[in-house]
């Protein structure tokens, strides 16, 4: 099968292609980051640098990177996703082997210019592999069990290498992301009941595991999900993340404490404020109205992603876009929820406004791909 | 082109739309959930923080927990907390920083690199920060400041705790020093406290104060308070106390620590006392030293630079880092080596014409014309080398590492000090691993009078000669107690070493020290019942050619002073009931028995005497250069004023 099968006809050609760009998405995704630039240069006490500027030149490069990625047809992409999801198992084991261990844990590769985070590439190269193998696979067989084992084992193997890292955030988003395609790529119902008795399962091997030789979880893990789950016992060692970053993040009221004004992420100890905290001092100086601002655009992203994923014939370009949104979606959860204390401090970035060039480079170019699909789709 | 085959016929595509409507609708649901929870917690729960958004706000800091004080044996105070007054500015707050400083410093005197370090960290740090302009300031100068500060917006004086040391020089080495956390410590510590980001919060960078920095830090307290809007402090609500950290006692005295260090002084030098009978490490001089409070405070560029282009190395802790050819001092293990193996009795002679023929090369004796014929005691007494080459091949190296090993060289003993090494006995096998060659017979020669290959510190040598004078596997304790708490003693197993044998090396040990004709005869001790038995040693650091022996070795003396001999001794006394071991390691100092036994017998008669030794301990010959060099070192030893007499806080 090739994409001759496409009625390519109809698909636009040349620079023509500018003009039938997801061109809601794009602006969306440019007011994000610009209040991610907004934030990085409050939180630096309104400084260009050390955040706010590399950050821009990031967002430049990534911007141009989902260009020229979105020119490219979307059927070039989905004969690219064995090798990209290949490639990124081969760096997460050279990570594990070779890695650069940052805040405790082997995460990153230097490359020079920045530090490639391959637990970040493979997100992508994750949900690229399953709608490209639930685009080949002849739906009646997307229930049997054998066909449902392999997208499974794909969805294991990189979870456990990150777990391994140990980056505890990251391997539950990909097994929610890649739960979620096979959800989507139509898999029977009963097994989802069966995954989620299996981490029910799971959930119990791990807090079992507590103290024993063959512990999941290093202890600061444990210690962070007891203080989630009590933040009081310990308001001063690990559950005093969570304690700032509400008390901060109240204190915004409704209008906020005014651009450059949020003293209270300020004054206090709070940690990674640029990084994994910073919607706090977002929702401490823009208050309610500039976190449910915030809030909109990231649902208006998820909206314009699913236009693009419905509006496609294409069964391929339909799953990938609708897995980087419920990436995109996930990731902005997980990190809401952790800073306003419903979720543990799991060590999640908000997309596209947290400082950090790997999760944002990664993020515009699988928007890249979901735009070759809204260019490229069958008329 | 032929038109796909629509897909859209199975199952499974139906599902697609419905599905990922269904999960749109999951997240509509969660980021409608996310609303809620921020408007319950910005507008319904607004009213708890509305107030506080006015005008004041309740903050939650950190009291940073005091830090364990460190004693010596005795109680004295070696590593304490004094209040420090110090002034900081915070940029926001000052306006025209420029002109600020220039007001305070008509006020004040300023440090011109204090300012420098000050203005980089403010254009690094965020403008609410507040960064330090002056530390240790005198009370006076806080008051000025204090008074005129109208004219001085964004400066404020500060008090907090700072670490101090009150010996100085003399436990640098020992204790170490702490320093701000710096965002390279962070970077190494796995999930670190919320405490250690405290601006200036000081943790152990050397020493012990490192290596046993989670005991002496304790834990933090915490105090709510309620700041105005400019984040001053208007009033404490309520505070919960922290943990202060952990007392710790050492082992060490600190007089004998003093006095140790006052004796080495003007030498690039290292000295170790240790208790035969707990193993407590009673002295760890190492010269030259260096003032600790200097790090504490961040030691200027210039300091830094005299300290680290001292040829003398001051920085380097050389009673544990320093590691030595053992030279003769190694004849000991050699001996009981081959006495244990059996290869040769006490009474077996060797004849000593002034050298051996080993291989292919001649091994050379230190004395010219030879011993003559030795046997065990006169062998040890007068340090005669043919008669170790002799054994040493007859017993092999292997046996000689492993007795080396039992007697505590060429492991790591685990003190709580930076850098401790654990110097080097080696065997065929290591060779064969390390450098990938053969072990040669010549090697087994250089490592029998501890030449070649071997390495030991004098801390290692200490622990070598307490295990010899007390036959068990005495292990070094540097900290007695922790808040009250006794550590276990190191005092150690009985050896596995033939108790004969030993008391035939601990006799020849005697002789060396005892014997008109022993090498150490003249640094002896005369009180009858606190008689020295030790072992002196000369380490080459360089090769002598052929040449050069033909031509006579050419003296210590007249040597460029690297290139000059190590001095070393190693001792026990009283020889009836070992009661203390010393080694001594005199860098570069020439013979053992010129330039390190005298030390060592001073050191040691020092702690025998727990004070200011007798002159009648003394030989008759020496008490009026000793009565000298006492009343000298005596002077040396009066509490000492700070160097730079910024004595002030």
């Amino acid at each position: 099968m090739s994409y001759l099968e496409y009625a390519v006809k109809s698909t636009p050609s040349g620079f023509r292609k500018f003009l039938y760009m997801n061109w809601p998405l794009t602006l969306l995704l440019i007011s994000t980051a610009s209040a991610g630039f907004l934030m990085l240069y409050s939180v630096a006490g309104g400084s260009w640098t050390p955040w706010a500027e590399p950050q821009m030149e990031r967002f430049g490069l990534g911007l141009t990177a989902m260009f020229i990625i979105a020119l490219v047809p979307i059927w070039f992409w989905r004969n690219m996703s064995v090798l990209a999801y290949l490639g990124s198992v081969a760096l997460l084991v050279f990570v594990e082997l070779f890695g650069t261990i940052g805040m405790g844990a082997q995460r990153w590769i230097d490359l020079g210019f920045m530090r490639l985070q391959p637990s970040e590439v493979m997100k992508v190269a994750l949900v690229m592999v399953l709608a490209a193998y639930y685009d080949w696979l002849p739906s009646h067989k997307t229930s049997r069990p054998l066909w449902v084992f392999i997208p499974v084992a794909l969805i294991i193997l990189p979870t456990l290498l990150v777990l391994k890292q140990p980056d505890l955030g990251t391997s539950i988003l990909l097994l929610a992301a890649g739960g979620g395609l096979m959800f989507l790529a139509g898999v029977h119902w009963a097994y989802f009941a069966a995954v989620i008795a299996a981490v029910v399962g799971l959930i119990a091997a791990v807090f079992n595991s507590r103290g024993t030789d063959w512990q999941l979880l290093k202890d600061y893990q444990f210690r962070r999900i007891d203080t989630f789950l009590d933040p009081s016992t310990d308001p001063l060692g690990a559950g005093y993340h969570i304690t700032q970053s509400k008390i901060a993040l109240g204190s915004g009221g409704w209008n906020g404490r005014g651009f450059m004004q949020g003293t209270q992420s300020r004054l206090n100890f709070l940690p990674e404020k640029h990084t994994d905290f910073i919607f706090t001092t977002l929702a401490e100086e823009f208050g309610f109205v500039g976190g449910i601002t915030l809030l909109i655009l990231y649902a208006l992203i998820l909206v314009f992603c699913m236009v693009t994923a419905l509006a496609t014939k294409d069964r391929f370009s339909s799953l990938v876009t609708l897995g980087i949104a419920l990436n995109f979606f996930l990731f902005f959860a997980v990190n809401m929820s952790m800073v306003m204390g419903m979720a543990p401090v799991v060590g999640v970035p908000l997309p596209m406004v947290s400082y950090g060039g790997s999760a944002m480079l990664v993020l515009m170019a699988a928007f890249g791909i979901v735009q070759s699909a809204h260019i490229h789709r069958p008329r | 082109m032929k038109p796909r085959k629509p897909k859209s016929q199975g199952l499974a595509y139906k599902r697609l739309p419905r599905r990922a409507l269904l999960l749109g609708g999951l997240q509509a649901a969660f980021v409608g959930g996310l609303a809620a929870r921020m408007r319950f917690m910005q507008v319904d729960q607004a009213d708890e923080y509305r107030l506080l958004a006015e005008e004041n706000r309740i903050n939650i800091r950190l009291i940073p927990p005091d830090r364990g004080r460190i004693y010596d044996r005795n109680g004295q105070i070696i590593g304490q907390n004094s209040p420090s007054y110090r002034i900081v500015i915070v940029r926001e707050d000052a306006g025209d920083v420029d002109q600020v400083i220039r007001k305070l410093s008509e006020l004040i005197p300023l440090n011109e690199d204090e300012i420098e370090r000050a203005m980089t960290e403010m254009r690094r740090s965020a403008p609410f920060l507040p960064v330090t302009l002056a530390d240790q300031v005198t009370w006076e100068d806080i008051s000025k400041v204090a008074v005129n500060a109208p004219a001085l917006p964004g400066v404020t004086p500060e008090v907090g705790l700072t670490r101090q040391y009150p010996r100085y020089e003399d436990f640098a080495h020992i204790v170490g020093y702490v320093g701000p956390v710096s965002d390279y410590d962070l970077s190494q510590i796995e999930d670190p406290e919320p405490v250690l980001r405290i601006p200036r919060f000081q943790i152990g960078k050397v020493g012990l104060e490192a290596r046993q920095e989670i005991s002496l830090r304790g834990k933090a307290g915490a105090k709510r308070v309620e700041v105005n809007a400019t984040g001053r402090v208007m009033r404490e609500l309520d505070r919960q106390e922290g943990q202060p950290g952990a007392d710790l006692q050492l082992s060490v005295d600190a007089d004998l620590q003093q006095y140790a260090q006052a004796r080495l002084a003007g030498e690039s030098a290292a000295a170790v006392v240790i208790d035969c009978e707990t193993g407590d490490l009673r002295a760890m001089a190492s010269a030259p030293s260096f003032d600790p409070n200097l790090f504490v405070r961040g030691i200027s560029v210039a300091d830094y630079r005299t300290l680290t282009q001292d040829k003398y190395r001051p920085l380097a802790n050389k009673t544990v880092q320093g590691t030595y050819p053992p030279g003769s001092t190694f004849k000991m293990v050699t001996a009981l080596a081959a006495l244990e193996a059996g290869v040769v009795g006490p009474g077996n002679t060797v004849y000593c014409p002034g050298h051996l023929k080993v291989g292919s090369r001649r091994f050379h004796c230190w004395k010219r014309g030879g011993h003559g014929m030795v046997d065990l005691n006169t062998s040890l007494k007068r340090s005669c080398d043919v008669y170790y080459y002799d054994v040493a091949i007859k017993v092999g190296i292997d046996r000689i590492s492993e007795m080396a090993n039992t007697l505590g060289l060429g492991i790591k003993h685990d003190i709580p000090m930076s850098a401790v090494r654990a110097g080097l006995a080696p065997n065929q096998e290591w060779k064969q691993r390390v450098h990938g060659e053969e072990w040669l017979i010549g090697d087994t020669a250089n490592a029998s009078i501890g030449q070649g290959f071997m390495l030991a510190s004098p801390m290692q040598l200490a622990v070598m000669t307490a295990r010899i004078a007390t036959g068990r596997a005495v292990s070094p304790r540097l900290v007695r107690s922790v808040n009250g708490v006794e550590q276990p003693s190191g005092a150690g197993e009985p050896l596995t070493i033939s108790p004969t044998n030993l008391r035939h090396i601990r006799e020849a040990m005697w002789s060396v020290s005892n014997d008109r004709r022993g090498t150490a005869y003249r640094s002896r001790i005369i009180a009858d019942d606190l008689r020295m038995a030790g072992k002196t040693g000369t380490s080459q650091v360089r090769n002598i050619t052929k040449a050069e022996r033909a031509a006579g070795v050419i003296r210590n003396e007249d040597l460029p002073w690297e290139r000059r001999d190590h001095a070393l001794f190693v001792s026990f006394a009283p020889y009836d009931k070992p009661k203390y071991a010393i080694a001594v390691v005199v860098e570069h100092g020439g013979g053992g028995s010129k330039a390190a036994a005298p030390v060592a017998r001073d050191i040691m008669l020092q702690a025998l005497y727990n004070g200011t030794p007798p002159l009648d301990a003394y030989p008759v010959g020496d008490r009026d250069r000793i009565k000298e060099q006492q009343k000298r070192l005596e002077g040396d030893r009066r509490p000492k004023a700070r160097p730079d007499g910024k004595d002030r806080a």
